[in-house]
């Protein structure tokens, strides 16, 4: 049986809005290098996504199409991770102006791949036969991400005092928002009954392993879990959101149906 | 772009082999702390449109190129010497191109 269109969509949009995320430092990279590099995986996510969009719109029907679900829905219609919404740089209060911080950018991609690298490798054997072909093309995306961030995690853990202290500042910061991977959405859990999909938690213990491993290894302290959980999944998203979907959606918005 | 890693980083020679290749070819240089990161980088400087199924990195530090200005005494004495080349053989019509 096929993954419900939520479940599609809960993948898309947290693809999408992590590569618009990244997308920022378009040009504004550290160094030449690295800056084609984030700008590569911002790619390789709008990929996915964009896998995901054309197949939820076919399940839709109607005039549903890959641009119509990506810059005609808005924040409380979107249901990515709140992790990915969040900006580059850590917590400051409303439009308080903040020079980005790359710290924070590796950290929550590696989070994020972390989670990825182990999802899309169980999607592989959905019963959704489109959802596995999609999963088994993005996993090796995924683990390439998750190879990239490790590898400045430990770089910058194992690094300055000022990058270990930039790199546990975006640790401590991100942390809470990873509790949100393993509540189960209504979508998620319709996927995990009827198509095969991992029950979210059943990743829990994995993604741990991994990630204590890469902090152990770039000496960072692995930040306790709270109580905070977010709830992008369900629709209810941090102020960010509305503003990173306001810049990415005014074109399509204001030319609405435009061709290249 | 503010680039002052690139004071500390050495400069990398990328090699790419491409899938029908035999070998390695150079395809350019960048920065990196070390050999593994110039690798990764390379990754995604140079094999981001297929390019290639394998790469070497270098340090272009470890290179000794020869003396532009040596260019005469090097390389023009080989200019008349065509019989070098293997280029007065008549071969069999049926061995086709070699």
């Amino acid at each position: 049986m096929n993954a419900p269109t939520d479940y599609l969509l809960q993948l898309a949009d947290t693809a999408l809005v992590l590569a618009q995320r990244n997308a920022e430092w378009c040009g504004h990279g550290p160094v030449l290098e690295e800056d084609l590099a984030m700008a590569n995986i911002s790619l390789d996510l709008i990929g996915q996504a964009r896998y995901l969009y054309q197949y939820a719109a076919a399940g839709l029907g109607g005039d549903a199409s890959e641009d119509r679900l990506a810059y005609f829905r808005d924040a409380n219609e979107y249901r990515c991770l709140t992790l990915v919404e969040l900006p580059n740089h850590g917590p400051r209060s409303g439009g308080a102006a903040c020079a980005p911080d790359y710290a924070t950018t590796i950290v929550r991609n590696f989070l994020h791949a972390a989670l990825m690298a182990l999802l899309w490798a169980e999607l592989q054997h959905s019963s959704d036969t489109q959802l596995a072909a999609i999963a088994a093309r993005s996993v090796k995306e995924a683990r390439y991400h998750l190879r990239h961030c490790g590898d400045w995690l430990l770089r910058f853990g194992d690094g300055t005092a000022e990058s270990h202290a930039r790199a546990q500042a975006a640790l401590d910061h991100l942390w809470p928002y990873t509790q949100e991977f393993w509540t189960p959405s209504p979508a998620e859990l319709a996927a995990c009954a009827h198509a095969g999909a991992p029950h979210p938690a059943s990743l829990h213990a994995a993604w741990d392993n991994r990630v204590d491993a890469a902090i152990a290894a770039a000496t960072l302290q692995r930040p306790p879990n709270c109580g905070f959980l977010c709830r992008g999944k369900f629709g209810q998203h941090s102020e960010h959101l509305s503003y990173l979907l306001a810049e990415m959606q005014v074109v399509a918005r204001a030319h609405p149906d435009a061709v290249w | 772009m503010s680039t002052p890693a690139l004071k500390d980083w050495p400069l990398w020679e990328v090699f790419v082999r491409s899938k029908q290749g035999l070998e390695h070819k150079h395809c350019g240089s960048l920065h990196a702390a070390d050999a593994a990161q110039a690798l990764r980088l390379a990754r995604d400087v140079y094999t981001r449109r297929q390019e290639g199924v394998s790469i070497w990195v270098v340090p272009s530090a470890a290179i000794t190129a020869s003396n532009p200005d040596d260019k005469a005494e090097l390389f023009d004495p080989a200019a008349d010497k065509i019989y070098r080349h293997p280029s007065f053989y008549d071969l069999p019509d049926d061995l086709g191109n070699m």
